[in-house]
């Protein structure tokens, strides 16, 4: 294909993909803003009030990053994973493997629909959250870049899933036992440095605590952990990730007989 | 000489589990034909059009698009193929247009050109009134219509119907056939279909190919296989109940019914002969058709031979709509965890 036609076929699939979950709105955009409300009125104001200030800010302000963080990555992962799952199982993604679409063109359009939705979650939760506090960015690139890099980091995480996934309880299992506890324990509701040494360092160990870490940093200059290797962290994911899922969709994993 | 538009060698697929779908078969399929794959359920049809449009991987062979070896260039030779399959293969829950116009994306077809293309075939198909509306809501015909559009979309040389007509009424399915006969003609597209309704492959195709146990059994044109019947069998409903079979010389009868008789007759013989003798011993016929269509009784007789005479074959029939449409719903229900 021509440079030309790649970007039509590019275009197309992400346009797709924007479609589909604008069009079930209900499902995909308005449960996350309310569960978010939820979380700001009941942590935020009710107990947060009582648990007074950590690492120096609102016990508000500290959380407010990491729910944002929480969004984008629930939601890009699970966009991804349904709906490439879905198009496994309606078959429809035939239409793109008899096309002669290459295969990094059809991974980075779901990735991309994944970061859409991710990204869009995460600014209405923003906005939400300028309902109970004012939020100041003190490093706004970095807080834009971490928080996109995420967001393709979980996309590229979801279609792996959908594409191992042979029925819809299999696209539920990573982000309920793996994506769920990881994201609560990796410092969206506390600073770990409250925790005892040695689960410090076990905290050290999941890769959600550094995206929180550096988003947070950015918007409120303090982070537990150093930020420069959190973000090489990070795109080293992506490039391992996106790497593996193109193999397998090279290989036709769970798409071709 | 002009390529092929498919060419086939030594084409072989065995499945995970071990089965042998494809025996290194070799098929050529020449530009501008209307070509049949007929087979039993399971013979290999589906693994062998998989194998040419990327739905399947094979195991060794080769396999050319008008020149273009899938191997070196799957995305050139791709945009020759158009290809509906035997099952909807559509997002059940996008407009049709969405459906059509996401194909010529990608295709890499600018949007300015979809449209009219898009609005062109939707017409032709019957499927503009349709066309805002969700592809779910849309008849059995008219989703198989709707993936015939969508496979024309990108203007392919090759089309590849894998029982375009399953479950589609009878006057559809003849819509549908001059339809497919139009594009064959008028634009020159040359079309492979597989079928389970023999009688649609002897109405349309030129040439044909037999496939059984992942092996070619037959391939020649659809005039020289039927030249190869030897025998033709006519059931005959008589005036009035008999209580056995009448004696024909020379033909073979079985009794069907109290009045209903199967007369097999062999190549040279003739007809009159037995409606003579039938009319000495008091009988009359008042109507007369053949048991099956010329060309599935040739094919039931080769699939026996290749199975070894006596071997058991499954059988050739028409699918029932009922059952295809329980198929599909089978394979199509439930959207649970669609978020």
């Amino acid at each position: 294909m021509s440079p030309m036609q790649i970007a039509i076929a590019l275009w197309t699939l992400v346009v797709k993909e924007i479609k589909r979950f604008t069009r079930i709105w209900p499902q995909t955009l308005l449960p996350p803003s309310i569960t978010m409300t939820m979380y700001f009125i009941i942590f935020g104001s009710l107990i947060g009030s009582r648990i007074g200030h950590m690492d120096g800010f609102s016990y508000m302000d500290f959380i407010v990053p990491g729910l944002i963080m929480m969004a984008v990555i629930t939601n890009s992962y699970s966009n991804v994973a349904s709906s490439f799952f879905s198009n496994k199982f309606q078959r429809s993604v035939e239409e793109m493997m008899v096309s002669p679409m290459p295969n990094w063109v059809i991974l980075a359009g779901f990735v991309i629909g994944g970061m859409v939705r991710g990204l869009g979650v995460g600014l209405i939760v923003t906005l939400v959250s300028l309902l109970f506090t004012r939020l100041s960015v003190q490093h706004p690139l970095l807080t834009v870049g971490v928080v996109v890099l995420t967001a393709a980091l979980f996309s590229i995480g979801g279609f792996i899933n959908a594409l191992l996934a042979n029925k819809f309880d299999d696209i539920s299992i990573v982000p309920t036992f793996v994506l769920t506890p990881l994201t609560y324990l990796g410092g969206v509701f506390y600073s770990i440095s409250l925790l005892p040494g040695l689960w410090q360092g076990v905290s050290m160990l999941n890769p959600i605590l550094y995206m929180v870490n550096v988003f947070r940093y950015g918007f409120l200059g303090v982070s537990d952990i150093p930020v420069g290797l959190a973000m090489a962290a990070i795109v080293a994911f992506i490039v391992v990730l996106f790497g593996v899922a193109l193999w397998m969709l090279e290989r036709g994993q769970g798409i071709r007989s | 000489m002009a390529e092929p538009a498919l060419s086939i060698r030594g084409l072989t697929k065995i499945y995970g589990n071990g089965f042998h779908a494809l025996k290194g078969i070799d098929l050529d399929v020449a530009q501008g034909d209307f070509f049949a794959l007929l087979g039993p359920n399971g013979a290999g049809k589906s693994t062998t059009l998989g194998i040419v449009c990327s739905l399947v991987q094979k195991t060794a062979g080769k396999v050319s698009v008008f020149g273009v070896d899938i191997d070196k260039d799957f995305a050139r030779a791709k945009y020759h193929l158009g290809v509906v399959p035997q099952e909807f293969n559509f997002n059940q829950f996008e407009k049709v247009e969405d459906i059509i116009h996401a194909q010529a994306g990608y295709y890499g077809m600018p949007m300015r050109e979809a449209k009219p293309r898009a609005e062109r075939l939707l017409k032709d198909l019957g499927l503009w009134d349709k066309r805002k509306g969700s592809a779910r809501m849309l008849s059995g015909g008219m989703k198989r219509r709707l993936m015939i559009a969508r496979a024309l979309m990108h203007r392919p040389k090759l089309l590849i119907l894998d029982e375009p007509t399953a479950g589609v009424d009878i006057e559809l399915r003849r819509s549908m056939w001059d339809y497919m006969r139009r594009i064959n003609r008028e634009e020159g597209t040359t079309i492979i279909l597989t079928t389970h309704y023999l009688e649609e492959a002897e109405s349309l195709c030129r040439n044909i190919a037999i496939i059984n146990h992942g092996e070619i059994v037959q391939n020649t044109s659809v005039r020289g296989l039927l030249a190869q019947l030897n025998t033709e069998t006519f059931l005959l409903d008589l005036a009035r109940p008999v209580d056995k079979p009448p004696v024909i010389e020379g033909f073979e009868v079985q009794q069907v019914e109290s009045n209903q008789l199967a007369i097999s007759v062999k190549r040279g013989q003739k007809l009159n002969d037995a409606f003579t003798q039938l009319t000495e011993q008091g009988l009359s016929v008042v109507s007369m058709r053949n048991r099956a269509n010329r060309l599935e009784e040739m094919f039931v007789s080769m699939v026996e031979d290749a199975n070894g005479g006596g071997a058991r074959v499954p059988p050739v029939r028409q699918i029932d709509s009922g059952e295809v449409a329980a198929k599909v719903e089978t394979s199509h229900t439930g959207t649970g965890g669609r978020r």
